[in-house]
């Protein structure tokens, strides 16, 4: 590889023999990916194999054949759609709980502030398997099993408390005199919230809302536990119900599962800057 | 709002009062401080209502559920008696239950040690520059961002003994392709835990590197003036550099594998024979398939107390390293 020159990098000393080495390196990254992501690749390979049941299904696509996606989506095309109106809804429940949440902890140093933040902490220590034993029960009680509301509810919880800290630790560095200067203004307590501290925790926000999404369409057990009939059902326990009753049919499965990942390869696309931050501003504390 | 309310209030950051309330009578101050502290309280009051609702009350109801006897028509005749201890003896004394809960160590210790070898040799990869860094980088992310039951799938797929491509990509390159990954009892746990170890690099390594950012380049640079090995600098000056974001990484990444149930319900069931049964899908077999909520509380129970013995041992460290 003679492209060497191109790069952009800082003036190093060594930099006659340097750049090679650097594409060793680019090489080596491109096969730990490879290996990384050939499951996801193996998956979309399977989906658009004419015999995908079959013991020697190319390493390519050869004859591509699209029936997997079509008996795919005839038969996920609905479940696709629950998903994607549940992780909105409980989207909307966590910001809108979560924000004004986040604001007033990092503003208002109300008495108690510090517990709730740890106490916030600690909830995602909860075995969601346990929220999920002890909320069954109250859902039978209060109508809520197999409703979507009640879903998003549930799937909003993953994602609240990982917001309020994340949206948090930015919102502490509004500088005060902002928000004073606003109230100066004659701008009511909400109306500040709504048109000044929004506005400049908008990525945040958007990592926020990401992440609460992303949580929510991956979401299988709550799927799983809060629904006892057909009515409700996110494509997670539908690829799930699916192997049990098509497990020969590999290229439906393999297919719907493209379907269902393709939200995460596209966020992953468009906004990288948030993941990679949402990632890390998970783990600040 | 005359400004006598300021002056009366002892936080500094008293803003003025909104426009709103400045419309009302004049009010002493102490309740206009209280009115005020109860509108702040507005802001915070759904989410801590959300969360006393979806973890607190669990919580509670899940230690109660502990000693109530739950059957199938508990849910339509809405009776579950208190039995004592019963559910608790019943757990203890059946065999599955130790067999879940080491396990579950297994499946734990063996996951982290795999995520974060791997992703901290990948973090410590990608500090170097070269072309295509940022790319590589942020693609190695889809495995952690993809539905980990639909990861669970694929990898069903790919562990097939007759019909997967691993057994027949060992065929091609001469080794013995016949392992039953997924379908023996003891290989079947070993299987999970490799795809547990898949799923959690790419989150290991975003932060692990992140935290390697943050080394200051000076010291590791000053080490190998000293005539320091690449890997003794590594081991004397980057890695205590990077002690709190590792163990930020180990307690996160162990607070998510100790209560695993998507990726193992995916992949085996908790079969074959319970040879992947660990104490999170115990706990959804007691509850959800043989509707016994009281041993499926039983055993949460207990999960709950190993995080939380977990979470004290996490503070005790954190308190001491600030110090």
């Amino acid at each position: 590889m003679a492209t060497t020159t191109q790069i952009p990098a800082a003036p190093a000393p060594a930099a006659v023999h340097r750049p090679k080495r650097r594409w060793g390196a680019t090489v080596f990254g491109l096969a730990v990916l490879a290996v990384m992501l050939f499951p996801l690749y193996w998956m979309i390979n399977t989906a658009l194999q004419p015999d995908a049941s079959l013991v020697d299904v190319g390493p390519v696509p050869t004859g591509v054949d699209f029936s997997g996606f079509t008996s795919a989506i005839t038969d996920q095309g609905t479940n696709l759609l629950t998903s994607l109106a549940v992780a909105l809804g409980a989207v909307a429940i966590c910001l809108v709980i979560s924000a004004p949440a986040a604001y007033g902890l990092a503003q208002f140093n109300l008495r108690g502030s510090r517990t709730i933040v740890f106490g916030t902490l600690i909830t995602q220590m909860v075995p969601g398997i346990v929220i999920a034993n002890a909320l069954y029960s109250a859902y039978v009680d209060l109508g809520l099993v197999n409703s979507y509301f009640g879903l998003m509810l549930a799937d909003a919880s993953l994602g609240i408390p990982f917001a309020i800290v994340l949206m948090r630790s930015f919102m502490v560095s509004i500088p005060r005199e902002v928000i004073e200067a606003a109230e100066v203004d004659g701008a009511g307590r909400i109306r500040t919230f709504v048109q000044v501290v929004l506005p400049m925790s908008r990525n945040s926000l958007i990592t926020a809302g990401l992440f609460s999404f992303l949580y929510a369409w991956s979401d299988f057990m709550f799927a799983l536990t809060l629904n006892t009939t057909d009515d409700v059902k996110p494509i997670t326990l539908g690829i799930y119900q699916y192997i049990g009753a098509h497990v020969g049919d590999w290229g439906s499965v393999m297919a719907a599962s493209v379907l269902s990942a393709v939200p995460a390869a596209v966020l992953l696309v468009l906004s990288q800057k948030y993941i990679a931050a949402g990632i890390t501003g998970g783990s600040v504390k | 709002m005359s400004s006598t309310t300021a002056s009366a209030t002892p936080l500094p950051t008293d803003a003025k009062a909104p426009a709103a309330a400045a419309v009302r009578k004049p009010v002493n101050p102490r309740s206009t401080k209280r009115r005020r502290t109860l509108a702040q309280w507005g802001f915070i009051a759904p989410a801590v209502i959300f969360m006393a609702l979806f973890f607190g009350y669990p919580l509670v109801r899940n230690i109660v559920m502990s000693f109530q006897d739950y059957s199938p028509s508990t849910f339509f005749t809405g009776e579950a008696p208190f039995n004592g201890l019963d559910n608790w003896n019943n757990v203890f004394s059946d065999g599955l239950f130790g067999k879940a809960l080491w396990q579950t160590i297994l499946f734990t210790v063996g996951s982290l040690l795999g995520q974060f070898t791997i992703g901290l040799a990948l973090a410590v990869f990608f500090t170097r520059r070269f072309p295509l860094n940022g790319i590589l980088r942020s693609l190695i992310l889809l495995p952690w961002l993809v539905p980990m039951v639909v990861s669970g799938i694929v990898w069903r797929r790919i562990f097939d003994q007759d019909t997967g491509v691993l057994n027949s990509f060992l065929d091609t390159v001469g080794l013995p392709g016949d392992t039953p990954w997924l379908t023996s009892t003891s290989m079947a746990l070993i299987s999970v835990i490799l795809v547990n170890i898949w799923i959690g690099i790419p989150f290991n390594m975003v932060i692990l590197y992140g935290g390697l950012q943050e080394v200051p380049k000076e010291l590791s640079e000053a080490a190998a003036l000293d005539g320091a090995s690449a890997w003794r600098t590594f081991r004397s000056v980057t890695l205590p550099m990077l002690k709190p974001v590792i163990t930020v990484v180990l307690v996160l990444g162990f607070m998510s594998t100790v209560k695993i149930l998507d990726l193992v319900l995916a992949l085996t069931d908790g079969g074959p024979a319970d040879s992947t049964q660990t104490l999170g899908t115990l706990t959804y077999q007691n509850s959800f398939v043989q509707m016994d909520f009281g041993a499926g509380a039983v055993v949460g129970n207990i999960l709950i107390l190993i995080s939380a013995v977990f979470a004290v041992f996490y503070l005790r460290v954190n308190r001491n390293e600030g110090k």
